[in-house]
């Protein structure tokens, strides 16, 4: 049956069982904008791309499966440029469907045209310009796959208006032949031997988790792992929620802001198993003084993440659920007494744990505290099944280290590339997934202000997300800096003004409540996770609260200040 | 040190921007990159000579590998391996030169292409050192342009970079 381009492009996301598109139309769009009226896809129409392709991002990272985005060509194309980059650094699988101006006219400078594939090229995974109708199912089912497989990231497809204008017989390929796209999904046996072994040799071992454990869906296979062989545990940002907070092995986040304990593991351990972590400088600091007296075990699906900044004297191509259910094989048939070997090890860093805990003082003007907000509002999220995302900076951070997870596609957070605008929108992507779920926002006033916009649309879809503002007032994570590193010139990092933050919401058609005093704090989140609307929460808090612990860039565990 | 680094791409459009992109990016250096199809109209075959210490010849192997279009990547610098480069110059052919410039390309078994009343254009092919040598020798007798095509290399022996060949399923 001969279908129009557009149609094709329907089609063939409904075969690949995508259900909900974030999207914005416009001239080059049109055709595909018309296929989309009453087809059995939902589409969620944005107010900014870039909140589109940042929704896609936080549907993707809460379900697992492909986020699609969908924008016209030029500036709607340009605007997804900061949420397509910031899935490509965090690895997410995303499609991002582009117009583009009718073939013939591409390269002319014509109205609203921009190379997208050209400005994109760093940061997606792989990018498509289809210039034949004939070409197009083919392509979809080449993006989905490449989006989805090995270390998953975005795939760009720009679509000329006249290809999706044009007529093609369609049938939607059922599979994919790539002759130079074929990731290492399974790890080498004797090589995964190799890395047990070591493990089973050391004295002082950690596993360092990285958001790869969540990407591979293998948090199940840790938790059984670590249970087995009493290994502690430190996650990265990016793997918050893959292994349980409040167990005992675990030791909390590490790197920059991590918790003492988790940070003097990494320095003194005799054997690092890193396991879908790439050695980020926010985890690492000062690089010659890192991971100096142990084995490194490094087990990642990209070949290009190993012995990229740390040596790993072992490592292992693949993906990670193989390689944890060969490692959990390994162990289950050792007669090691793991808990009897590691005794000496767990009760030292035991002890860490207790003497330097994450902590922040109390308020002595009666102003809240930051931490304390965040406690709160994990404490009445009890029992909603709650799904967490961050802006970018203070906030985030402790969102990181007082938040609680019970499991993975919990916590999202833009990590690599850090985008300030980031949580609002992909609180919405979450929440047209998870319609049932508590979703909250972390954010402060800096960051909301980027995406605000989209409180709109969360308003429109009955997405009853919940923002949480921690109003310092100031871009704090920058005042931070500013006060440690720069002698507390505050240059460009106070807000002389901000807007009424409850009218605004109330301006959106959302529900808008400012918090002043510390015992609101409590009541406040749980008449806001009982709406059953989008609720916006202006705590007003204290402005000088640091993130503590620190250790400064590009320094060692050494110089981490504590308080 | 200095690496020819033979690549096996899709013959796509937009496969060079995504390679040159990918040494820009990430800073790595590039001292020749040249482009043609092969035996096989679908593939392309580029050989780029870059310089690093081992580590960053690790990553570049590595991040070419990663690319989508990419088929096959061999670093030929530690294999035996046939390279060549293609030089084109004009020298000035004034009467008291001629017999030396004859002399050179006699020598480095090169060829005249082109002559005019004031120059010779001359050919050579060869390995670098060749080259290197031959513009050294012919330079003090006045080169007017030139134009180098940057290395090709193949691999000595059978197939030993075909395009069948996949990367490896498993590694560590
Ligand atoms: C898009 C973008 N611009 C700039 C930055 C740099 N930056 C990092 S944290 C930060 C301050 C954030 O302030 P706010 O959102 O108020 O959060 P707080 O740190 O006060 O919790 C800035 C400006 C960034 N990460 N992203």
């Amino acid at each position: 049956m001969k279908l129009k381009g557009a149609q094709i492009v329907v089609e063939s996301l409904i075969a690949e069982g995508v259900d909900t598109i974030f999207g914005f139309p416009g001239g080059a769009v049109l055709p595909l904008y018309d296929a989309l009226y009453g087809a059995k896809l939902k589409h969620i129409l944005v107010r900014h791309e870039q909140g589109a392709a940042h929704m896609a991002d936080g549907y993707a990272r809460a379900t697992g499966r492909c986020g699609v985005a969908l924008v016209t060509s030029g500036p709607g194309a340009t605007n997804t440029v900061t949420g397509i980059a910031t899935a490509y650094m965090d690895s997410i699988p995303m499609v991002i469907l582009t117009g583009q101006v009718p073939v013939g006219l591409i390269g002319n400078d014509a109205f609203q045209e921009a190379d997208i594939v050209g400005i994109t090229r760093p940061c997606t995974k792989h990018s498509y310009l289809v210039r034949d109708v004939n070409d197009l199912a083919r392509t979809i089912k080449e993006a989905f796959y490449i989006a989805t497989t090995g270390k998953p990231g975005p795939v760009l497809i720009d679509l000329p208006k006249d290809v999706l204008n044009a007529a093609a017989e369609f049938e939607y390929p059922k599979t994919v032949s790539l002759r130079s796209y074929n990731p290492t999904v399974e790890g080498h046996p004797a090589q995964v031997k190799r890395a047990f072994e070591a493990m089973k040799q050391a004295k002082q071992p950690v596993l360092y988790i990285g958001g790869g454990m969540i990407l591979a869906n293998a948090s199940a296979e840790l938790a059984k792992f670590a249970k087995k062989t009493r290994m502690p545990v430190t996650t990265t940002l990016m793997a918050m929620g893959a292994y349980p907070t409040r167990d005992d092995l675990f030791l909390g986040m590490l790197g920059m802001h991590g918790t003492y304990a988790a940070n003097m593991a990494m320095h003194e351990c005799d054997v690092m198993v890193c396991l879908g972590a790439r050695f980020d400088d926010r985890v690492t600091g000062r690089l010659d003084a890192f991971a100096k007296n142990c084995t490194v075990i490094h087990v990642d699906i990209d070949p290009t993440s190993i012995s990229k900044n740390v040596t790993a004297h072992i490592p292992v191509v693949a993906d990670l659920l193989d390689v944890m259910k060969k490692l959990n094989a390994l162990a289950e048939k050792d007669a090691i007494d793991w808990d009897d070997k590691h005794r000496p090890w767990l009760t030292r860093l035991e002890e860490w744990k207790s003497l330097y805990p994450l902590r922040y003082g109390k308020s002595e003007t009666g102003i809240i505290k930051p931490q304390f907000v965040v406690e709160q509002a994990w404490e009445a999220a009890k029992g909603r099944d709650p799904i967490w995302t961050t802006e970018v900076g203070q906030a985030q951070m402790w969102a990181a280290q007082f938040l609680q997870f019970d499991g993975p596609r919990t916590f999202l957070s833009s990590g690599g590339l850090g985008t300030m605008g980031y949580g609002l929108p992909a609180a919405i992507g979450a929440q047209a997934a998870f319609p049932g779920r508590l979703v909250v926002n972390i954010a402060g006033d800096g960051s909301i202000q980027m995406n605000i916009q989209e409180m709109i649309t969360a308003v429109q879809y009955s997405l009853p997300v919940k923002t949480v503002i921690l109003n310092n007032g100031v871009l704090g994570m920058v005042h931070q800096w500013q006060e440690l590193f720069h002698g507390k010139r505050y240059s460009s990092s106070e807000f002389q003004m901000n807007p009424d933050f409850v009218k605004l919401a109330e301006a959106y058609g959302a529900v808008g409540m400012r918090i002043t005093k510390e015992a609101d704090v409590r009541p406040a989140l749980e008449e806001a996770y009982r709406i059953n609307k989008p609720v916006l929460m202006d705590f007003v808090v204290e402005k000088e609260e640091k993130v503590f612990p620190m250790v400064p860039a590009g320094g060692t565990v050494k110089e981490m200040m504590l308080l | 040190m200095k690496h020819t680094i033979s690549v096996l791409v899709e013959n796509r459009f937009g496969v060079l921007a995504r390679v040159a992109g990918l040494f820009s990016g990430r800073g790595f250096n590039i001292e020749s990159l040249t482009v043609a199809e092969t035996e096989d109209a679908a593939v392309s075959r580029m050989t780029i000579v870059t310089r690093g210490e081992d580590r960053i010849i690790e990553q570049i192997n590595k991040q070419l590998n990663k690319l989508i279009d990419v088929i096959k990547v061999v670093d030929v610098t530690a294999e035996e391996h046939v390279e060549r480069e293609l030089l084109l110059v004009k020298l000035n052919a004034e009467e008291k030169n001629r017999a030396e410039i004859l002399r050179m390309v006699e020598i480095f078994r090169g060829k005249i292409v082109d002559v005019s009343a004031k120059s010779y254009t001359v050919e050579i092919s060869g390995g670098d050192r060749k080259i290197e040598a031959f513009i050294e020798m012919v330079r003090p007798l006045g080169m007017q342009e030139m134009a180098r095509s940057g290395k090709i290399a193949l691999p000595r022996g059978t197939g030993a970079s075909a395009p069948k060949a996949k990367k490896p399923k498993s590694g560590g």
